[in-house]
């Protein structure tokens, strides 16, 4: 009774919506990028060129596995190696303290590229040194520079993460376990991770993200990731769809990964609705 | 380790007097880039919370590239692409002309916008923690749509937006060692020239670090200043 009620009231019409300032320049804005995005899908259409494509697409290819393999080695071994740098972040014994905030603050304080050129060219001062101890061989490769540098660099970031997401977990969670007689590993492993990783799980997102698009600079100490291929493509054919093919290759890749961290946060966080 | 200082000495056997411009250079890219990133991040800002869907659609489009691709890539786009775009527009007029784009001036194109497009998130979230009531009440004492933003919204923003835009200078700060690809004279070109002709990379490549890091500490102080004034001159919350 309620419900045909309900339906014979006469609703207002809905008001229309007027062409205010806002939503007049707010469409030509979309236009714009409308135009420019259709500008850019002619141009590459125009300029397909079947030759430069048989000749570079394997090669931008490899570029691309160069790069996820760099990222991604470098993202789990300093996942590794940031567990010691966030336990001496936290611990308060002064020695190790100290090491890791000069450790943190090293990495994060200077540009990832100046500290690939130090370990990639600055290593080389210490050539004989090096030789001596069987190193050289390792370190005389771009790539495997280039895996070092970025495993150093991101696992400064990671151990503030790791840092950050484990002290949000509050004091009565380790109160409540250890009077529950759970002990300190235990907490550790069943209450404290599973809690930390609903906070750094965005944060590691963006690390990751990060590492891809710092990756790129790879290109300029001679390895050939996706962007050593873009760059080698361009100075050979001039032509400057090299890069924009480049670009969204990239923007794909930020896209589909931003996207899936997304729907994983969305799974893991199911509980937490209300 | 005296060979060392003589090498980073000011003198004619020296490399202290390039590495010191490098270092102004570093530092007039990165402060040239501030305000033009800040004032287009805040505007982007504004798009992005606008009532008007098509407003936001085109600021999340705008975040949505710019934060996707990498710097170096952004950077390599602009700098190629406007040469090139700026040698067809002259060849329209009928001149055939090579056209060398200023590296700090792309640079500063490039980092703006990619800091713009941090920036805007950082402001889209302080807006998200100023109440409605700021808004309804100064338009209750009759203060137009723009005054309202510039005598009550922006300074109460820009006091929640600063340790975010903190972090930003810092990561501009560093972005900008990027632009030494293109051929800039900053801290880590003069030192990599330094590197090359001395044969001693680790010296000079481990000092381009510590300048950078003196960077952070300095404008790490400048900004801790920066935060007790506004929070000085604002009420508690």
């Amino acid at each position: 009774m309620n419900a045909v009620a309900a339906d014979l009231v006469e609703r207002p019409p809905t008001p229309s919506r007027r062409w205010t300032g806002t939503r007049i320049a707010g469409t030509i804005l979309v236009a714009l990028w409308a135009l420019a995005i259709a500008g850019l899908a002619l141009y590459l259409v125009q300029s397909w060129n079947p030759e430069l494509f048989d000749r570079y697409a394997g090669r931008y290819w490899s570029g691309l596995i160069v790069t996820l393999q760099l990222v991604f080695l470098s993202i789990i071994l300093g996942a590794v190696l940031s567990i010691p740098i966030a336990w001496g972040r936290m611990t308060k014994r002064r020695i190790p303290s100290a090491l890791a905030y000069a450790y943190v603050y090293f990495f994060r304080g200077t540009p990832l590229i100046a500290q690939t050129f130090l370990i990639y060219y600055g290593l080389g001062s210490f050539r004989p040194q090096l030789e001596a101890v069987g190193l050289w061989s390792f370190f005389r490769d771009a790539w495997n520079c280039a895996l070092f540098a970025f495993t150093l660099n991101t696992a400064a970031y990671q151990a503030e993460i790791l840092r950050g997401a484990l002290e949000s977990v509050g004091r009565g969670q380790w109160e409540g376990a250890a009077s529950l007689g759970l002990s300190r590993l235990h907490t550790l492993r069943l209450i404290i991770v599973p809690q930390a990783l609903i906070v750094a799980l965005r944060p590691y997102g963006n690390e990751i993200i990060l590492m891809i698009k710092g990756s790129a600079i790879v290109a300029i100490i001679t390895v050939y990731d996706l962007m050593g291929e873009t760059r080698r493509a361009y100075s050979r054919s001039f032509d400057f769809q090299t890069y924009l093919y480049a670009a969204l290759i990239y923007l794909a890749i930020v896209e589909t990964l931003r996207n899936v961290i997304e729907w994983i946060e969305r799974r893991l966080t199911r509980h937490l609705k209300r | 380790m005296d060979a060392a200082l003589t090498l980073l000495s000011f003198g004619p056997d020296g490399w202290g007097d390039d590495i010191a411009t490098g270092v102004l250079v570093t530092v007039g890219l990165a402060l040239a880039t501030l305000p033009f990133g800040l004032v287009l991040g805040f505007f982007v800002a504004l798009m992005k919370q606008s009532e008007e869907p098509s407003m936001r659609l085109a600021g999340n489009i705008y975040t949505t590239i710019f934060r996707g691709l990498p710097e170096l890539l952004t950077l390599f786009l602009i700098f190629y692409g406007a040469q090139l775009g700026l040698q067809q527009i002259t060849a329209l007029f009928g001149e055939e002309t090579t056209i060398e784009i200023n590296a700090f001036a792309a640079g500063m194109v490039a980092l703006g916008i990619m800091f713009s497009s941090y920036a805007s998130e950082v402001f889209l979230a302080a807006f998200r923690v100023i109440p409605r009531g700021q808004y309804e009440g100064a338009y209750a004492v009759g203060l137009s749509h723009t005054r309202t933003m510039r005598l009550v919204i922006l300074p109460q923003l820009i006091r929640v937006a600063l340790p975010g835009l903190g972090n930003l200078w810092l990561i501009l700060l560093k972005d900008t060692a990027l632009v030494s690809v293109i051929g800039l004279s900053d801290i880590l070109r003069q030192t990599g020239v330094a590197a090359r002709v001395t044969k001693e990379p680790f010296l000079f490549f481990g000092l381009a670090c510590l300048l950078y890091l003196v960077l952070a500490v300095l404008s790490s102080f400048v900004f801790s200043a920066i935060e007790r004034w506004a929070a000085k001159s604002g009420g508690t919350r």
